[in-house]
């Protein structure tokens, strides 16, 4: 695999690591706090930006499997450096039925915050975290910037969440 | 961190729709959506796939359809279905990929009809989507195995992750199909 040659390396933040809160805007008059969806799984994508086509593909996708994440009750957000209104337009022609919050301002501090900001390029990685409903990470997964990384991994991650839930 | 193998989950039974020898040296699975215009061109490299191997190559259609940004994708693959009911999968198969700019739902029932389908049980069985869990699970089992867009393929079970046009698809193919050489 090629390595990321384009900016300083990322130590994306761990398993079992409580995951960093944030409140970011998600229109220019609402906003999305991630300590609102305690008590539940919570899928973070981030992405490197909207319209590159294979983010469009990602969170395409992931609006398509969304019944699936729904009926383990995890709750989907992605997480991109782009403003508002580049948001509302992409999230509108995909009919994206999921919040797309905007690390916008200051740039990028919650991608720096969990580590998965590329300092070169100014973008996020692409890159998934599966919180548990403790707001702990659970799973996490960063995937090369051009590769789609698919749904299944977080699949994976919340059957073994239930799992856990199950056993405890 | 290692990514999970890209291998398909559900293996290829009595379920899937199928051309081609039943004891074949290379078995190539699509997951593919009607209304995208690049499973459309690789409906094209697939046909010519087929005349070249003959019966070395056994193809197998899954649905994976992107109805977010495909919105007569899902209807389409349930018409698939619905003719496959009637014998006719492969038939519908080849009739929405060469009408690809229109897969709305009178059209549909237009191919039911040129391809001589029981026209009230085609219709009723989309109006109810008696066919729709089975174009789900097709689509879940792509998703369970890595499909990350389509067209996608699987050669011999495993993903095929580079370009997809005829040399590459058909010489990947040839590879999976050869002997292991000796030492």
């Amino acid at each position: 695999m090629k390595h990321n040659t384009s900016s300083a390396p990322n130590s994306p933040l761990p398993e079992g690591q409580p995951a960093p809160d944030f409140t970011l805007h998600t229109t220019p008059d609402q906003t999305v706090a991630l300590r609102d969806f305690r008590g539940q799984p919570v899928i973070l994508a981030f992405y490197p930006a909207d319209w590159s086509p294979v983010c469009g593909d990602q969170m395409v996708l992931y609006n398509e499997i969304l019944p699936e994440f729904r009926r383990h009750n995890a709750a989907l957000i992605g997480i991109s450096v782009d403003g508002v209104w580049c948001h509302l337009a992409f999230a509108r022609d995909r009919k994206l039925q999921f919040p797309l919050v905007s690390d916008f301002e200051p740039k990028g501090r919650i991608a720096k915050t969990y580590g998965v900001y590329r300092h070169g390029d100014g973008v996020c990685e692409r890159a998934l975290f599966v919180l548990n409903s403790e707001g702990v990470i659970h799973w996490r997964h960063v995937s090369p910037i051009g590769v789609n990384p698919g749904a299944d991994g977080i699949l994976t991650a919340l059957e073994s969440l239930e799992m856990e839930g199950a056993t405890s | 961190m290692k990514n999970a193998p890209t291998v398909l989950t559900l293996p290829v039974g009595p379920r899937d729709h199928i051309i081609g020898n039943p004891d074949p040296l290379v078995t190539l699975v699509e997951y593919g959506d009607y209304q995208c215009p690049f499973c459309g061109q690789a409906h094209v490299v697939v046909s010519e796939l087929i005349r070249q191997f003959g019966p070395e190559l056994r193809y197998v259609f899954r649905h994976f359809p992107i109805t977010t940004i495909h919105p007569h994708a899902g209807l389409a693959a349930e018409a698939a279905e619905a003719a496959g009911a009637q014998g006719k999968f492969w038939e519908m198969h080849n009739m929405l990929y060469t009408h690809q700019e229109a897969l709305d739902p009178p059209s549909l029932t237009r191919y039911a009809g040129l391809l001589g389908l029981d026209l009230p049980r085609f219709t009723s069985e989309l109006a109810q989507h008696v066919h729709a869990p089975r174009v789900r699970e097709d689509f879940i089992s792509g998703v369970r195995s890595g499909v990350n867009g389509t067209p996608c393929f699987f050669i011999n079970g495993v993903r095929h992750d580079g370009a997809w046009d005829f040399e590459t698809l058909a010489v990947a193919i040839a590879a999976a199909s050869a002997p292991v050489p000796a030492a």
